[in-house]
């Protein structure tokens, strides 16, 4: 007799049945919070389009709006036009110590995004080691780095990256033959890039530049920081926000309503390149680097060590400051130890909290990702396809957005969150939990499921082969991702600055009100620290996934 | 039209390490020639030369007379088959065959003529709007065929072009791809391992052992008298047994270990009495007879056409180390099928057998040499 499958209840039906209450409590319930609160009068809290309207008709937020286009658009040309070119030359041509070229780049996309901005401060700023230089030695002003040109400068060396490990991959994929077949048809050089090698790759660097337009869209520590006067949507958002918290913060909200549209109109079409556009390639023989000669040689090692160099430039500028004397806030002139001593004496709070949130954080991170992982794959329901939906929104939610988000849905009782470790934790988690989602659920594609039924056929029950098996057989992939998890956890900014009060600062809002108070010392012991972690954990990452590839 | 390819002395090396010492081949003007060998024989590393993908590093490749060894591949006016097809994934199949034709500035009603006949001739008109992905292995090996073809190559390179194809598909493609190469004329160079397919498709083919032809010959030349006991055992199968070349007033014949005669009539003039030889018989040069070598019968598989029977043999009569002694018994002339432990008598037919040398590196037969 043929028995109907019906639903079982077993653990995996309460996995399921808890995810989704987490999901439904902590991502589905404070955005819809955030949309209807959009929708409302801050006076009276009924439904009304003023606050949209407002926005579509005041010049200054239309010029806002207008300011974050012109400046993302920019970047993400400029990081095309840097990252690709990159990636083919480093991909055809042989590069002495191409190694170290890929983690000093991958180290510069993962450092703090607002490392970038201070340093070039630092560097470039009113009282900056250039523009004295210039200014004392040659009489001249260095144009201004504050603006639309600093914000340009510092995302497109901070996003390039993902052009730059897109395009490799993807030339990566490209068999050698493809490329010979062209040849063997009459077709070499120039034309035989433009005719063949682009349009292989061209689908990949779309998808990557609408992740880094989206990138520089949400972003909100470089123009905070270096921005000054040009403000963008992010930055609108937070001090919307910051200045309106006596109110209900009705306009943030619908600030933030539009500018999770345009991120998530964004998400969709790269998602539909992606699936649509791609094309499906296996590569037997990938492309062999050559080696070439002469001027060319030079001036391909000249340009690829230069444009490593300038990304890495934050990173050498933090350390090199963090062991400057100071004076009060200034630098002075020599070297000391006084910055770590002060923020060891001021500002352990924050470093230790960093560390204890992103640990807690990382550790709810790995288990819900297995969990997400194992059921949406292996227990397709329409329930856990909902669950495995839920988990895109933090790709197309700016941290500022879902600081927000947050602090609107838990500002009241019985919830109430706001100002307690446990939001920020809650906000590390959503943001940060897809990076060890993806590889968890990709490495599970990898294990056949007659390993799990071999298991049970022994007798082992499903519950203990889950444990025994499957989890150990994943934890490489898990660890993997949980360490990009980790990484972006440390370091993250914008969600935090609007959920931090003076007990549960991290070190990266630490770092930012440093520099906010031009205690310029501090800030780089602090960014010190904090670029040191990132260095290690990549480090560690590197070892345990035995490649030097990430794919963000 | 179609070029004449001469391989003269050509070397190939990789660093220290030598893959091809110095090799010669001739390739005649329209014929299909294929390189056999197994795995890492140099036959693909020759391919890739002719092509010019790969350097020359001693020794000239010429196309008619012109020495080719330093024009780049996309000048040698080559059409090549890869082994993974190497379709552009980006266009469609009319895109991918019009691409050379293209390159080459042909007029756009030449090329659309060009085009609709060889998507005619290969038989993929209907999919001609379609990504290459979308389409079979088979459909795909189609598309890599009229691309390289439609620019009219001098010489045709296809490297193992049916190694990923199923059984059924490999059969159908090679005769495909035997009428349109005869169609159009074109010099084929044709790379396998695999020796059926070699057979079935060339006019001429070149068997290969590390980096060395063994012999040139056409299919039923090298089936049946092949030079070596490489070639004998690596095209078909062979039964290897040790013998002695000895002379009575019958005439010249081998004996086994076991004291059975074979007497020949085409020994060369080098066989001495008391030389030590290797006798080899293909299955199917067996017959069952009154005299002959006792054998019995260790397994046996019916597979319709024929029955093959793997034998038991004294140890000291057979060369070591070989697969198994076989005998195919053509089922339509059989009268009866034999059972495991029966012990047959199989006389072997001394017009086909073939016998080498003791260190099985020269044929026996008269006027069987490397080159045909």
């Amino acid at each position: 007799m043929i028995r109907k499958p019906h639903f079982k209840f077993d653990f995996w039906t309460i996995v399921t049945i808890v995810l989704v209450i987490v999901f439904a409590l902590f991502l589905a319930y404070p955005l819809f919070s955030l949309f209807t609160s959009g929708f409302k009068d801050p006076e009276t809290q009924q439904f009304t389009m003023a606050n949209f309207a407002k926005f579509f008709t005041k010049k200054y937020y239309l010029r806002t709006l207008g300011h974050s286009f012109l400046v993302t658009t920019c970047t993400t040309i400029l990081a095309v036009a840097i990252g690709a070119p990159l990636a083919y030359a480093t991909t055809v041509f042989k590069i002495k110590g191409k190694g170290l070229v890929d983690v000093l780049v991958i180290i510069s996309m993962l450092s703090p995004p607002f490392i970038g901005a201070y340093s070039w401060i630092i560097l470039g700023g009113r009282s900056g080691v250039i523009t004295t230089f210039f200014r004392s030695v040659f009489g001249v002003e260095t144009p201004s780095i504050y603006g639309f040109g600093g914000i340009l400068l510092v995302l497109t060396l901070k996003l390039y990256p993902f052009i730059y490990l897109y395009t490799k991959g993807a030339l990566k994929k490209v068999d050698v033959s493809l490329s010979e077949a062209a040849e063997s048809l009459g077709c070499n050089g120039f034309k035989k890039v433009t005719t063949v090698i682009i349009p292989l790759i061209a689908p990949t660097i779309l998808a990557g530049s609408l992740l880094v337009f989206m990138n520089a869209l949400a972003d909100f520590g470089t123009p905070m920081l270096i921005g000054e006067g040009y403000t963008v949507m992010p930055v609108l958002i937070y001090s919307e926000f910051i200045s309106e918290m006596g109110g209900k913060a009705n306009f943030a909200a619908a600030l933030a309503v539009i500018l999770v549209i345009i991120t998530g109109i964004m998400f969709l079409v790269q998602k539909y390149i992606v699936n649509k556009k791609s094309f499906t390639m296996s590569s037997l023989r990938p492309i062999q680097a050559k080696q070439i000669s002469g001027v060319k040689n030079a001036l391909l090692h000249f340009s690829v060590y230069a444009l490593v160099f300038l990304s890495i430039v934050p990173q050498i500028t933090v350390i090199y400051t963090s062991f400057k004397a100071t004076k009060g806030a200034m630098f002075a002139d020599g070297f000391s130890l006084n910055s770590y001593k002060s923020i060891f004496k001021n500002l352990a709070t924050p470093i230790i909290n960093t560390y204890k949130f992103g640990l807690i954080a990382l550790i709810i991170i790995i288990v819900m990702a297995m969990f997400i992982a194992y059921i949406t794959t292996r227990r397709k329901t329409w329930l856990t396809n909902a669950i495995d939906s839920m988990t895109m929104f933090p790709y197309i939610i700016p941290g500022s957005v879902l600081g927000i988000t947050l602090l609107l849905a838990f500002n009241d009782k019985p919830m109430l969150l706001s100002g307690t470790a446990t939001i920020i934790i809650v906000a590390f988690v959503v943001r940060r939990l897809p990076y060890t989602l993806r590889s968890s659920a990709a490495i599970l594609y990898q294990i056949s499921p007659s390993m799990e039924e071999a298991a049970i056929s022994l007798g082992d029950s499903p519950l203990k082969t889950f444990f025994k098996v499957t989890a150990v057989m994943m934890l490489p992939g898990v660890m993997s991702g949980a360490i990009l998890s980790w990484i972006t956890i440390i370091n993250e900014l914008s969600a935090s600055v609007i959920l931090y009060t003076g007990k549960t600062r991290t070190m990266s809002v630490a770092i930012y009100t440093e520099v906010i108070r031009a205690s310029y010392g501090t800030a780089a012991a602090l960014a010190s620290i904090l670029t040191l972690t990132t260095i290690l954990s990549l480090l560690l990452f590197f070892k345990l996934s035995g490649s030097k590839e990430v794919s963000l | 039209m179609s070029d004449s390819i001469s391989i003269e002395n050509v070397v190939k090396k990789y660093g220290d390490l030598t893959i091809i010492p110095g090799l010669s081949v001739e390739i005649i003007d329209g014929e299909f020639f294929t390189l056999l060998g197994p795995s890492g024989c140099g036959k693909t590393t020759l391919l890739r030369m002719i092509a010019g993908f790969n350097s020359i590093e001693g020794g000239q490749i010429k196309f008619d007379d012109h020495v080719i060894n330093n024009i780049p591949a996309h000048k040698r006016n080559i059409g090549m088959v890869f082994q993974n097809y190497a379709i552009f994934p980006h266009l469609t199949v009319r895109q991918n065959v019009e691409y050379g034709l293209k390159i080459r500035k042909i007029k756009k009603a030449v090329i659309k003529q060009k085009v609709d006949e060889i998507l005619a001739a290969v038989q993929i008109e209907d999919y001609q709007d379609r990504l290459p992905e979308k389409l079979s292995g088979g459909q795909q090996q189609r598309v890599a065929l009229a691309r390289a073809i439609v620019i009219h190559p001098d010489v045709l390179l296809m490297d193992e072009p049916l190694s990923n194809l199923d059984a059924k598909l490999r059969i159908e493609m090679r005769s495909a791809i035997r009428d349109v190469q005869k169609k159009v004329g074109i010099t084929t160079v044709y790379v396998t391992h695999d020796q059926e397919e070699a057979l079935a498709i060339s006019d001429r083919i070149a068997v290969m052992n590390a980096g060395i032809i063994q012999q040139i010959g056409a299919p039923e030349d090298i089936y049946t008298r092949p030079i070596n006991v490489f070639v004998s055992t690596f095209i078909g199968h062979s039964n290897l047994f040790f013998g002695i070349i000895g002379k009575d007033n019958q005439g010249s014949y081998v004996a086994f270990s076991d004291g059975y005669k074979s007497y020949m009539t085409n020994l060369s003039d080098t066989c001495i009495e008391g030389m030590k030889v290797i006798i080899s018989i293909r299955p199917e040069e067996f017959s069952l007879n009154e005299e002959g070598l006792q054998a019995t019968v260790k397994n046996c598989t019916f597979l319709g056409k024929y029955t093959n029977y793997e034998l038991e043999l004294p140890g000291p009569m057979i060369l070591k180390n070989q697969a198994a002694i076989q005998y195919s018994q053509d089922v339509g002339q059989a009268n009866k099928i034999y059972k495991i432990g029966d012990i047959l008598t199989l006389k072997p037919n001394i017009f086909k057998i073939n016998i080498f040398s003791e260190d099985g590196k020269k044929s026996l037969i008269k006027d069987v040499s490397k080159n045909d």
